[in-house]
């Protein structure tokens, strides 16, 4: 968690605040609104307009301390914790997964440990997230949700 | 005109020869390119491995029996058919492989051991990682340099840098692409063989590419070694072809021991094989080999005339149409370009428009094609890649063309 506590605390955080009142809550939200459309492609756009609204990621932190390998694209991943409550920051040169890394920060930033750690990736799954990139890229998400979960376990 | 007329009629014919392209992909046609990668197979292929499986198949050049016999004569004849394929002088000169990166790794370990300290491999920036790797282990191995020969702007070989990296005549192998998987260049394959001969260097042509696009003659080409690999020659995976020269076969040590690649074998000792059979140790993927001979009847009936004239038409045809496309910019521009075809939207990652393109049912590949340094080279993470097969028509483009417009404007 480098460098973490210099931009931390600047406007225009890069962490993502919580807008749900837990991890499974976010989750549930996730699966009604991907619901709400009929096709994949319509998802997608949901997806992408997500990673645009993602906090803007310090162009520092772009580097490969930063990168969460197994992925295809590339993809970065800040945390903090502040009170006991870890908050992430993310982003992706590729947009469709930065969308992802949106959804994937609305469940685990502003966790603590615990619930972290008592939300296991398997809703990327369920919800299908994992076949919406093919599944070499697929893997890439799910080393994201693991790269999440072992910050929060040390 | 005519001629033209039916030679399209006939290639939009071929499409119900190939299973598969009947196949939906979230509900839509499959619209496949990218076969560069590997392409589909037809009846013909999927039909002759199954009646060998199911009719004639037993271990071959061993059993005496019918059967055997029966399967070793298919297995044979197809050496033959390969042989007439690459225009070679004499069919014990195909030896039988997994694919071209196997094929590449025997000579990199046979002919490598003829070679001595101080010499040097010249490979080109154009190189997919299957004709770089072998040559950097063989490099590390044997104490040989590994010389790059340049590329220009358009992905063409520079050819007075390929010379000057020939002139010293320390050189002791060119291996070379005879068509990049990336930029679809068509190398001046004769040319470089005879500045290749002219310092003293054999010269090997990777044709895991150009195999499947324009008629191959390696006597023609005046070349020492060709490999190319059965799966993108609408054949089956796990069968790859090796040419060489056989006075180079000859002087090559094997690359594997086990059966079938030795003539006597005592405790302490072991004599090898004639070749091909020196160079194919152990049971050989028989129902492959059979695979591959369907396969290359299927490109005869075809043509390789034909198959070039059609492949060049989608290549314009995509240049053209995906070329015109706002926001979109073609890789390369080279002077000749089998039926491969890089290209980036601008503002939208190669792997986004995959994604999208996929949704649409439409197959491409995004990345850097297993050629990272040839990436590195034009200053590109990633590409996305069209390629072309002889199933492919121009209406497939068309539906790139729509797919990359959709996805541009939900990217962009």
């Amino acid at each position: 968690m480098s460098g973490a506590s210099s931009v931390g605390s600047a406007q225009g955080a890069p962490w993502v605040a919580p807008v749900d009142a837990s991890a499974r809550e976010a989750i549930d939200a996730i699966g009604e609104e991907l619901a709400m459309f009929d096709d994949w492609m319509d998802r997608y756009e949901y997806i992408i307009e997500l990673g645009r609204n993602l906090p803007s990621f310090p162009p520092a932190w772009q580097d490969e301390a930063h990168r969460v390998p197994g992925c295809q694209s590339q993809v970065w991943l800040e945390a903090r914790e502040e009170n006991g409550v870890l908050f992430f920051a993310g982003a992706s040169d590729a947009t469709i997964v930065s969308g992802l890394v949106a959804l994937l920060l609305r469940v685990y930033s502003g966790r603590t440990a615990q619930e972290i750690e008592e939300t296991p990736p398997g809703f990327l799954h369920d919800l299908g997230l994992v076949k919406a990139l093919s599944t070499n890229r697929g893997n890439g998400v799910e080393a994201m949700a693991q790269a999440i979960r072992a910050r929060a376990r040390s | 005109m005519t001629s033209s007329h039916d030679a399209r009629a006939c290639f939009e014919a071929i499409r119900s020869q190939f299973p598969i392209l009947r196949e939906q992909v979230y509900g839509r046609d499959l619209v496949f390119l990218d076969s560069a990668a590997s392409a589909q197979k037809p009846d013909c292929v999927i039909d002759a491995m199954s009646h060998t499986m199911r009719s004639q198949y037993a271990n071959i050049h061993r059993g005496l029996h019918w059967m055997s016999e029966r399967t070793t004569e298919a297995y044979e004849s197809v050496r033959t058919r390969c042989a007439a394929f690459l225009n070679a002088p004499d069919r014990r000169e195909i030896v039988f492989t997994r694919n071209s990166t196997e094929a590449i790794n025997l000579v990199a370990h046979s002919y490598g051991a003829l070679l001595r300290p101080g010499q040097a491999i010249l490979i080109s920036e154009l190189e997919h990682h299957s004709n770089l790797v072998p040559w950097q282990m063989l490099r590390d191995r044997a104490g040989l340099e590994l010389r790059i020969a340049p590329i220009d702007g358009n992905g063409d070989i520079d050819p007075e840098a390929y010379e000057a990296l020939l002139a010293d005549g320390r050189v002791g192998l060119v291996a070379i692409t005879h068509m990049s998987n990336v930029l679809g260049t068509l190398t001046p394959a004769k040319d470089l063989a005879r500045l290749a001969h002219r310092y003293g260097a054999k010269i090997l042509f990777d044709g895991s590419q150009s195999a499947v696009h324009r008629r191959i003659d390696v006597q023609d080409l005046d070349a020492d070694f060709f490999v190319c690999t059965g799966h993108k020659l609408y054949g089956p995976t796990g069968i790859g072809l090796l040419w060489a020269r056989a006075s180079l076969l000859e002087a090559m040590p094997p690359f594997l021991g086990g059966g079938e690649m030795i003539r006597s074998v005592s405790f302490e000792h072991a004599s090898w094989a004639d070749i091909p059979h020196k160079f194919e140790a152990g049971t050989p993927p028989i129902v492959e080999v059979v695979g591959l001979g369907a396969a290359l009847a299927f490109m005869e009936s075809l043509g390789a005339t034909a198959i070039a004239e059609h492949e060049a038409e989608l290549v314009s045809y995509a240049r053209h149409h995906l070329g015109g496309e706002d926001g979109v910019s073609l890789i390369g521009a080279p002077r000749e370009q089998g039926g491969v075809l890089s290209f980036l939207v601008e503002g939208a990652h190669p792997h986004d428009l995959a994604v999208l393109l996929d949704r649409q049912g439409i197959a491409i590949r995004a990345g850097q094609h297993c050629a990272e340094p040839l990436l590195r080279r034009l200053g590109l993470t990633a590409t996305a890649r069209a390629s072309f097969g002889v199933y492919t028509t121009t209406g497939d483009i068309d539906a790139l063309v729509a797919g990359v417009r959709r996805a541009r404007r939900m990217l962009v």
